[in-house]
């Protein structure tokens, strides 16, 4: 697998995202902290990619780099050949956990991107992905009720009701349980699948990784830098305990460094 | 139904409390009635006393005039105390700035302040009034800077990332994210504005409980009335903090509250 034709994006997509010798230093009480080292990527038009990596590592600095949060100390970052500035509807973000209003209820959560249409539209809006996500029943409930599951879905249908090029999911599933979360990263796909958003997915979940996304950018420690680009040539609903499945999987925690022996 | 269950809950809860307020005002009115030096009047005398207030229509002009005192005291605090502590909250270096003289003028008791606001405003309702507005003003201003440096950066975050401008980012995230803490200040300072009310009227006015106080004692040692009016300055400062305390069960504040 060759490191260099991978950076490129999925074969026969347009570029969406370009990431170009991209680095960020850090500078707190005259400590330097090298977080990205140059990172070059390209993310096609619909396509879903995972960026994988050890915590701490610097996936989620790039990340908030691509948002628009943070300005990258070196190199650019651009969406549509534009070079990003600052953060932009349409590239939304979704936070790890809490990232939902608890001031508003589902509703005026789904529905906070949304201030500019006239009612009627919006309304619509956000009864659409309202039942998209399955929290019908819920519109009038505030957060604080909500499961943790719950509390994603509202903040997953809020990103996808302004109806943004891209999404931009930092660990979003890391602070559920395990079977709410592969329910989630069902639910994701589906959603994926019906709207073909351009989607990057930070985790540090191999399994994740792997049963979600079209590539894996796999990461190495900081100064992060970009290890490997695994290709998933595994058609969806993926079998995950077919051969070519545990091959990838395999192939990654070799990569990484870790038998898959405890 | 539901409310008549909620009803027979308040009553239980009540009882207990109630009943002792009850054995109290007992035991003091027999350990008043069974020695004769004259260290504090009766609960039967402070109702008597009351009951003077109430003919010769001072009671509730006593209550109205401090009520009215501290409503302007705190509103101006209120109104000039907490934009100014977002501001300078949301502005890191203005926080720098001013923190050291606010962390200076801030231990000083607003009583500290009686005789310049006399020299300022002489002796009458302003004088009064300046007094609690410094004596809200500088809680108030920080605990608006604490609200707004606490709040997360994932709400600011996705208001920007929602395409929010600085005006809409303040009154649809900022705003409602600080309200759960500034309540909480509120209710604290209103506490501190009710004290301060008391101890500026002894001095500074001719109206208003405090005065009540210091006039019953000064005008032929009426303690019946002094611990009358100190009855009424509980009452008062109890049914203020009820009202700002039925505010944080607001639904869309509750969040601020709760342990998760």
């Amino acid at each position: 697998m060759s490191q260099t034709q991978a950076v490129f994006a999925g074969a026969g997509l347009k570029t969406k995202l370009s990431v170009d010798h991209v680095s960020m230093v850090f500078e707190r009480d005259g400590k330097r902290t090298e977080v990205l080292n140059d990172i070059n990527l390209e993310v096609g038009d619909g396509e879903f990619v995972c960026l994988l990596g050890p915590s701490g590592c610097g996936k989620s600095t790039l990340l908030n780099t691509m948002a628009g949060f943070l300005s990258p100390t070196g190199g650019a970052i651009k969406v549509d050949g534009e070079t990003i500035r600052k953060p932009d509807p349409r590239r939304i973000f979704v936070f790890q956990e809490r990232g939902v209003f608890p001031w508003l209820t589902v509703e005026g959560n789904i529905g906070f991107g949304l201030s500019k249409l006239p009612r009627a539209e919006r309304e619509q809006r956000v009864a659409h992905y309202v039942k998209m996500v399955g929290l019908e029943g819920f519109e009038k409930t505030y957060p604080q009720e909500l499961s943790g599951g719950m509390k994603q879905r509202v903040e997953v249908a809020r990103a996808l009701a302004v109806n943004p090029d891209m999404l931009l999911l930092d660990e979003p599933f890391g602070a559920l349980d395990s079977i709410t979360r592969l329910i989630m990263r069902g639910e994701l796909l589906r959603i994926w699948e019906a709207e073909r958003k351009t989607i990057i997915f930070v985790t540090h979940d191999i399994d994740e990784a792997v049963q979600l996304a079209d590539r894996v950018v796999v990461m190495s420690a900081r100064p992060a830098t970009i290890q490997q680009i695994v290709k998933i040539d595994i058609p969806h609903p993926r079998d995950i305990s077919s051969p070519r499945y545990l091959e990838l999987r395999d192939g990654i925690f070799q990569q990484i460094g870790l038998a898959h022996k405890l | 139904m539901q409310d008549e269950h909620a009803a027979r809950m308040n009553l239980r809860l009540l009882w207990r409390p109630l009943a002792f307020i009850a054995v109290l005002l007992v035991l003091w009115e027999i350990g008043i009635r069974r020695q004769s030096s004259h260290l504090l009047p009766g609960p039967w005398g402070v109702v008597g006393g009351l009951a003077d207030l109430v003919q010769h229509g001072l009671l509730l002009k006593y209550v109205v005039a401090s009520l009215f005192r501290v409503t302007w005291g705190f509103a101006l605090a209120v109104v000039l105390a907490i934009p100014l502590g977002l501001a300078i909250g949301w502005n890191r270096r203005a926080e720098m700035a001013l923190n050291p003289i606010l962390q200076i003028l801030r231990p000083i008791s607003p009583l500290a302040w009686i005789p310049i606001a006399i020299l300022w405003f002489g002796v009458g309702d302003l004088a009064a009034i300046f007094l609690i507005f410094v004596g809200c003003f500088f809680p108030l201003m920080l605990t608006a800077i604490n609200a707004v440096q606490s709040i997360p950066a994932v709400y600011i975050n996705a208001g920007r990332n929602f395409g929010l401008g600085s005006a809409r980012l303040v009154y649809r995230v900022l705003y409602p994210a600080v309200v759960p803490n500034l309540l909480v200040g509120l209710r604290i300072t209103l506490g501190i504005a009710w004290l301060v009310v008391v101890a500026a009227e002894m001095i500074a006015v001719s109206s208003g409980l405090g005065f009540l106080i210091v006039d019953a004692r000064n005008a032929g040692n009426r303690y019946d009335l002094v611990v009358a009016g100190m009855l009424i300055i509980g009452i008062i400062g109890l049914l203020l903090d009820a009202g700002m305390r039925s505010l944080e069960k607001v639904k869309s504040f509750r969040w601020g509250y709760s342990e998760d």
